[in-house]
């Protein structure tokens, strides 16, 4: 028996989400006696994988068939389910992403498992029960859950365990095969689409985030929370009024219906903070609110605010930032 | 072209969320319940390529007691064409997904679509069970939905991008903006709705794997610290020496 668990990448290297996976995994396994294995999904780099020795991984499983390289569902959910069999997994450990999550509930039924996601705590032990921490009500509320059964898995929230770094490590990368066929590359995508990053940085991996809402007053005053955005090294965001009317992609949509973000910093721009928004971003390390209107009500989930005019106070900021080299 | 779309009852987005005494359970008292405002995607796009082809049905589905006919109603008033209502608490994301795959099976439906989670479990599990119960191709969360025959054209959104995806029916997809713009109900779809079939089924099925022990609320902030605006830089040396996040 051991820990198994999947680590995305991404032209080459491991995701940080998967990093924080990967530790998190070591420690389940520390905690019942046993070794953490790791497989991986998406372009990995051998050298990149025996890295993973840093996080406490002892081996990981390697699959070079090409057509890994981009997220294919029933191949991945084949891939995971073949090595838990051969390592006799109980325990199976991914990220709370698209793709952990279209995985992991496919595995779950394959492998007859349990399933818990968007776990933000390692799990508790005692009197004999499987208890792990999860959001839920859109994170507004935690619920602890209990896991039955001989087989679990895992998916864990980003940022919000911590990527262990043990440097000289290295685990063992081990060439596995699962005998993928045709037939499971058949709901394999005809084209894969990144977004334009122009130097900047994703959004569900940012540990930084500089958001707009419609204090902005339209698109073409978004230069101000970019050049925020680009001194810090955050990524842009937006709130759901101002990606309705179009000033900014649905994919920067931050809130109960669009992304949740779990970031180090959150910079909230002009948005009021209604409740749907805050669901979005409360589980935000440190939230800075700057908005005009004193009675906003995203100051009472703030940690930091400026009363002031955004056109005023960002480029402020922005100089600060610039001013700590 | 038969759809099924799955809906589940949420409070409404704007709820202050509180608990019994015991955390044991969500206190519902006064709370307003809403179709899952995901789900409300999966509804209108169904509903939208059901009248582009000018043939089909759109059944709607939900595992829930008697108090969620009312969201049941209401997606029948924007325009399925029936529903089913399996009599059961939803006790998790399996037990859920074993109910949809029953009901999927029996109806032979060619797409089955459901929002990418319910904004109270938050579970993102049940598309993905319920196609590997059927042994049918899931995929989520969709962006986009278009249909050509039995072959299906999707957007699915990955971490930094999107993928493009082709299956043919049948399938499972969970789906999120900006699929559509959801439907309100208008006056005529109000009226008919309430002639429109609503069969109560039993739950079938294993039990639940997984159950909820305790709810806890989120620790409370500190209260906010507040910077001049004229001295907003200042706010830079606290982010950097105090909180240390940059």
């Amino acid at each position: 028996m051991s820990v198994l668990v999947v680590v995305e990448c991404a032209d080459g290297e491991v995701k940080k989400s998967s990093l924080e996976v990967a530790s998190y995994g070591a420690e389940v396994a520390a905690m019942l006696g046993t070794t953490a294995t790791a497989i991986a999904v998406g372009e990995a780099n051998a050298a990149n994988l025996a890295k993973l020795g840093e996080q406490g991984i002892t081996k990981v499983l390697h699959d070079a068939e090409p057509r890994l390289k981009d997220f294919v569902n029933n191949a991945y959910t084949k891939l995971i389910a073949t090595a838990a069999e051969q390592e006799q997994a109980k325990i199976i450990i991914l990220a709370n992403s698209n793709i952990g999550a279209a995985v992991g509930s496919r595995l779950s039924v394959r492998l007859k498992a349990s399933l818990a996601t968007n776990v933000v705590e390692l799990p508790k032990t005692e009197g004999g029960q499987f208890v792990v921490k999860r959001g839920a009500f859109s994170g507004k509320a935690f619920s602890d859950v209990a896991l039955s059964g001989d087989r679990k898995i895992i998916a864990v929230k980003k940022n919000s365990t911590e990527a262990k770094h043990d440097a000289g490590k290295t685990a063992e990368v081990s060439t596995f095969a699962a005998q993928l066929t045709d037939a499971d590359f058949a709901d394999a995508p005809t084209q894969v689409i990144m977004q334009d990053q122009a130097g900047g940085v994703l959004l569900p991996e940012a540990d930084l985030v500089v958001s707009g809402g419609r204090g902005m007053k339209g698109p073409e005053n978004w230069s101000l929370i970019e050049d925020l955005a680009k001194a810090l090294g955050a990524a842009t965001a937006c709130s759901k009024p101002v990606s309705d009317v179009d000033w900014r992609p649905h994919h920067e949509h931050v809130g109960q219906t669009g992304i949740t973000v779990s970031p180090n910093l959150y910079i909230a721009c002009g948005i009021s903070g209604a409740i749907q928004h805050l669901a979005g971003v409360n589980s935000s390390k440190v939230i800075v609110v700057i908005n005009k209107d004193p009675e906003a009500p995203f100051f009472k989930a703030a940690d930091y605010g400026i009363v002031g005019d955004v056109f005023d106070v960002l480029p402020k900021l922005t100089a600060a930032v610039k001013a700590l080299g | 072209m038969k759809f099924l779309v799955c809906i589940s009852n949420v409070p409404d987005t704007t709820t202050k969320i509180t608990f019994t005494p015991d955390n044991k359970e969500f206190n519902k008292a006064g709370v307003q319940f809403v179709i899952n405002p995901w789900d409300e995607y999966a509804l209108t796009r169904a509903i939208e390529l059901k009248e582009a082809a000018g043939a089909g049905t759109v059944t709607v589905l939900n595992v829930g007691e008697a108090d969620t006919e009312p969201n049941i109603r209401k997606a029948l008033a924007i325009g399925a064409d029936d529903a089913i209502r399996v009599n059961a608490a939803p006790q998790d994301a399996y037990f859920v997904a074993e109910q949809i795959a029953a009901i999927a099976k029996e109806g032979a439906y060619d797409v089955i679509l459901m929002g990418k989670e319910s904004i109270d479990y938050n579970g993102f599990q049940v598309h993905g069970m319920v196609g590997e119960m059927l042994g049918i191709p899931t995929v989520a969360p969709a962006m986009k939905l278009d249909m050509s025959g039995n072959v299906a054209t999707l957007e699915r959104e990955i971490e930094g991008g999107k993928e493009i995806v082709t299956v043919n029916t049948p399938f499972v997809a969970s789906c999120q903006q900006p699929m559509c713009e959801p439907r309100i109900p208008n006056m005529r779809g109000i009226m008919t709705a309430r002639t429109k079939p609503l069969k109560v089924v039993p739950a079938v099925g294993e039990p639940a794997r997984t159950t909820v022990a305790e709810f806890a609320l989120p620790p409370k902030k500190q209260g906010v610290k507040l910077i001049d605006a004229e001295n907003a830089g200042e706010l830079i040396k606290l982010l950097r020496n105090e909180a240390k996040v940059i």
